[in-house]
């Protein structure tokens, strides 16, 4: 028979002013098996813990119980107490009786009623734990980057900093990201390129830095420390090494239908292309898509005229496989699709553009050297409206609940570049709350609006029409006044929402790294593990992980790295005990469990077994403790119940349902 | 059917004389009824008593299981039906089968008798039964009368999968066509479309009847388990399932759980159950499921296909479903 003791906690009043702790003690110390039972304030400090450790010497006890939050707050704080007093960690178990109680009931009686059932149900599991002893497994010192913006360049550089090699792999031809298309970047306004582009370099150059451009993960297998991917680099049909990036090929590329992407389709590229004058690496690119060459079979004006021999139109697509011990996720954002807002006319407009466009129409590599002039008919434009939370904070369906958080920001800044350089032009913005919490941020806005004199109207924008006169007509109403406002303007730019980059969802499952509702990644906890993924050794950096700018974006790259390297710095990792293993006596054979493990860690052996006398040879799964990380898929595809995950046996969880229903 | 039983006969021997198989699974007849018909190993000895007709309904691919592990030299001559393929393949997918040890003599069916049916439209004694098509002639003492085929097939015939074999390594071909079959969801249909309550009375009559003779899961393929859960004690799932009046619906329930996915819908468990609950409306409603959320599939189609339950892709169904499918 076991000896239990069972600590319950207050976690001040979280816990204690929902539930009557001390009825749930007094319940639980008449379950069997139950020698010691103590309540107080705050289980996990250090007085706390020292009740556990005390208790567990004083009264011998086998097994805990702690009655509190979530284990996956203080499980492993728990189990250190436990193993300081001399007890198997694993000899332990959380009852979670505040995220799974206190904090969702609001009936003091049902709660404790509660409480004192989920106590039961860990008393039940804890009388069948076995000790479990964890082993060890080694780290591969190399760490991979998914994304190649801000994030993700900042990150490899950190990494590769602190002396570890890593590899970036971006999908599109060249790093950079949305940064690179951005002009000016708030509070200070200096120019995008010129902070950003010196990183990328930086990164290329880098000796423990490798980039694989134009290239995307394919298949990712293993565990933390000891990842195998599989990438694939995808044929730019112009041999890197060659590729000098004298763009001669690109001016004499006849194929001009192409939108260039880097300019938001505002104008054409060639079907061979280097992305901008400043892509890192500086390599052309071939589009099949729009290339005549692989249209037709003719043309090959590109190879007649490099002089470095590099076009290969035979080239292949590439599969690197590779090793890693720590992945960081930088896959960025997208801008949302802003067609379903018919309202506002953008695609029965040239005149109403993104805010990204504007950037470009901005920008002097912009398709208009940085003169800002109307798509429709490049004339200098005298009224622009702006529209904030296109889609964001939107509750309706075909928008995003979340605010997309650079709006506000960037807006302003739009604002105030448009009043400086054309003083002449009128600039509206129609808003619902203007949001500047960020150091200097609301300073910058004030700018805007005294000394620049930006027309901010609060309220939203009902429609947005072409008018008789050629322009736009923007139809309103002023929150503030309460009057319905109609301005004549030449342009309209919607901030639209951001939303992660096509493809997380891909990226996340390849990962076992969850995602919410809204495809941001997850992170372990919000407040205290903020840049860790709940997969180990899956690091997030940036919007992948919810909407930020580019200062929050590249700390929260530097915490990811420094994530990784105190993950690499290790020479050996602790492995989770609690690994699924077969009763080959009741195994079929039949496959289920290894079609279901995520991480391949289940073979399946010929083995020679004495079934209660009958000897026979019989093929059993086989898992190997080392790469299994008891995610429990397997335990419930076996129709016989042959599998096992040790810690969380079916026997035990049995035990625990029992409790519930007794 | 005669002559198709003839054929199967003729070459059997043929295979028996040649060494290619060292002995036969097929059916036998007891001397007392004509719809006694069991699963039977021959050899040379006794192969004059192996039969071919519309009272084989039995799915022999199970006995295979046993058979591999027994057999030590040469192969299995298995005659399995279109349906039976399926199974056949299943098992292989398992990994419960040696396709090295069997040779598969897939045969033609036009429809098995569901001899309860014959009984119920009247018939009693029956003697012979002659195969014409759509219709029966039935034998009995008190002479011959017509029957369609409809009314007295089984119903895993009346939703017949169709005449290709999935797996065989010789196939007896004969002219038989087809008959119409019906559409195997309609029932399950029906019972979706009942109120919870409706749904839940439909069950318990239902299985209130069953006398847990494990007949269903003794001659369900996919029921291939070492041990069961129910027959080990460990498992602590055997304890629940006899606790209350509710055992039964225990029972069946997690065992369409533990075949979903692999279940063929060979209709056996329905065939031997002597209450005659309808069973393969459990395996039906989740394959009629798993068909609707990821696509139709049919288990034991193709051994090297992987089966829905067991597999992930990208674009598989968000857990949201079962809100959005409700009840």
């Amino acid at each position: 028979m076991q000896r239990i003791g069972v600590f319950i906690c207050w976690c001040g009043s979280n816990i204690a002013a929902t539930v009557d702790v001390a009825k749930v003690a007094e319940e639980i110390k008449k379950e069997p098996g139950v020698v010691y039972v103590k309540d107080y304030q705050y289980m996990c400090s250090e007085a706390g813990q020292l009740l556990v450790k005390n208790a567990i010497k004083e009264h011998k006890l086998t097994g805990v119980v702690i009655c509190s939050c979530s284990p996956r707050m203080h499980e492993a704080t728990f189990r250190k107490t436990a193993k300081a007093a001399g007890l198997n960690p694993y000899m332990l178990e959380v009852a979670n009786i505040r995220e799974q109680c206190s904090w969702i009931h609001k009936d003091r009686k049902e709660a404790t009623e509660k409480a004192i059932i989920l106590a039961r149900a860990a008393v039940a599991k804890v009388s069948l734990n076995t000790p479990l002893q964890p082993g060890e497994s080694a780290v591969t010192k190399r760490a991979l980057v998914i994304g190649g913006g801000i994030a993700g360049i900042q990150s490899a550089l950190d990494i590769a900093d602190a002396g570890y090699k890593v590899d970036i792999v971006e999908r599109e031809p060249t790093i950079g990201g949305k940064m690179a298309q951005l002009d000016k970047t708030f509070p200070t306004l200096d120019c995008a390129a010129c902070i950003l582009t010196p990183k990328m370099v930086e990164a290329a150059q880098h000796e423990n830095i490798t980039l694989y451009t134009y290239s995307e993960v394919e298949e990712v297998k293993g565990f933390v420390g000891n990842f195998d991917v599989k990438i694939r680099k995808k044929a730019r049909y112009v041999d890197e090494t060659k590729c000098t990036g004298c763009a001669v090929c690109t001016n004499k590329c006849p194929s001009r239908k192409a939108g260039n992407e880097f300019n938001c389709s505002l104008d054409k590229r060639g079907a061979i292309y280097i992305p901008f004058a400043q892509a890192v690496p500086n390599v052309a690119v071939i589009d099949t898509e729009h290339c005549l060459h692989f249209k037709t079979g003719k043309c090959g004006l590109c190879q007649k005229n490099c002089s470095a021999n590099a076009i290969d139109f035979d080239q292949k697509d590439e599969i690197i496989e590779e090793k890693y011990g720590a992945i960081v996720v930088a896959t960025g954002y997208q801008i949302s699709d802003v067609t379903k807002y018919d309202e506002f006319q953008y695609t029965e407009h040239p005149d109403v553009v993104t805010s990204l466009e504007l950037e470009r129409l901005m920008n002097a590599a912009g398709p208009t050297k940085g003169v800002l002039l109307r798509p429709s008919n490049h004339q200098h434009p005298k009224d622009i409206v702006f529209i904030q939370c296109v889609g964001s904070r939107d509750t309706t369906s075909r928008g995003k609940c979340y605010c997309s958080k650079i709006c506000c920001m960037y807006t302003a800044k739009h604002a105030m570049l448009i009043r400086e350089k054309y003083p002449d032009v009128n600039v509206h913005v129609f808003y619902i709350d203007v949001r500047t919490p960020g150091k200097n941020f609301d300073e910058f806005y004030r700018r805007a609006v005294e000394q620049y004199n930006v027309d901010y109207i609060k309220g939203m924008v009902g429609k947005v029409y072409e008018n008789e006169k050629g322009g736009l007509t923007v139809r309103a109403v002023n929150l503030i006044t309460n009057e319905r406002v109609m301005i004549d303007t030449d342009m309209v730019v919607l901030a639209a929402a951001i939303e992660p980059s096509a493809g997380v969802k891909k990226v996340a499952s390849m990962l076992t790294a969850s995602i919410d509702t809204n495809n941001f990644l997850t992170e372990a906890h919000p407040k205290l593990r903020p840049v860790e993924s709940p997969t180990a050794g899956v690091f997030l950096s940036g919007v992948c992980q919810g909407p930020k700018d580019i200062p929050e974006t590249v700390s929260q790259a530097g915490a990811a790295a420094v994530k990784v390297v105190g993950l690499l710095a290790k020479d050996k990792l602790v492995t989770n005990p609690c690994t699924a293993e077969p009763n080959e006596l009741m195994c079929n054979g039949c496959s289920s469990c290894e079609k279901v493990c995520p991480y391949g860690a289940i073979t399946y052996v010929e083995k020679m077994l004495n079934d209660r006398g009958i000897k026979e040879t019989r093929r059993v799964a086989s898992v190997n403790s080392a790469v299994c990380q008891g995610c429990g898929a397997c335990t419930v595809a076996c129709p016989s119940g042959a599998m096992d995950l040790k810690g969380f046996s079916n026997k035990q969880i049995m035990a625990e349902v029992d409790a519930i229903c007794k | 059917m005669q002559k198709t039983a003839g054929l199967i006969k003729k070459r059997a021997l043929e295979l028996l004389d040649d060494g290619t198989v060292t002995r036969v699974l097929a059916w036998s007849r007891s001397e007392d009824f004509i719809y006694e018909v069991s699963p039977t190993f021959f050899d040379k000895g006794n192969i004059d008593k192996m039969i071919y007709d519309s009272f084989c309904a039995a799915n022999l691919s199970k006995y295979l299981i046993r058979a591999c592990k027994e057999q030590t030299e040469g192969k299995i001559l298995a005659v399995l039906k279109p349906c039976d393929t399926y199974s056949f393949n299943q098992l292989l997918c398992e990994h419960r089968i040696d396709r090295e040890k069997i040779y598969v003599l897939a045969v033609p069916c036009t429809g098995m008798i569901d001899n309860d049916k014959l009984k119920k439209a009247g018939f009693s004694g029956v003697t012979k039964v002659i195969d014409k098509g759509d219709s029966l002639d039935v034998f009995t003492p008190d002479g011959s009368r017509s029957v369609a085929k409809k009314d007295v097939l089984l119903e895993k015939c009346l939703c017949c999968k169709g005449s290709e074999p999935m797996a065989y390594d010789e196939k007896i071909e004969t002219d038989s066509k087809p008959f119409e079959t019906q559409d195997r969801f309609a029932c399950v249909e029906k019972l979706e479309k009942m109120t919870p309550d409706e749904r839940f009375a439909f069950w318990q009559g239902e299985l209130s009847k069953c006398i847990r003779c494990n007949a269903c899961r003794n001659v369900c393929p996919a029921c291939s388990c070492m041990k069961c859960v129910f027959d080990n004690p460990g498992s602590g799932v055997a304890s629940k399932a006899n606790s209350d009046s509710f055992e039964e619906k225990l029972f069946h329930i997690i065992r369409a759980f533990h075949v979903a996915g692999r279940c063929t819908d060979c209709g056996e468990c329905s065939r031997v159950c002597p209450q005659g609950i309808p069973l393969h409306l459990l395996n039906r409603k989740f394959i009629k499921d798993i068909d609707d959320i990821y696509g139709e599939y049919q288990a034991g189609r193709d051994p090297a296909s992987r089966a829905p339950l067991v597999d992930y892709r990208s674009e598989d169904a968000e857990p949201s479903i079962v809100e959005e499918r409700g009840n």
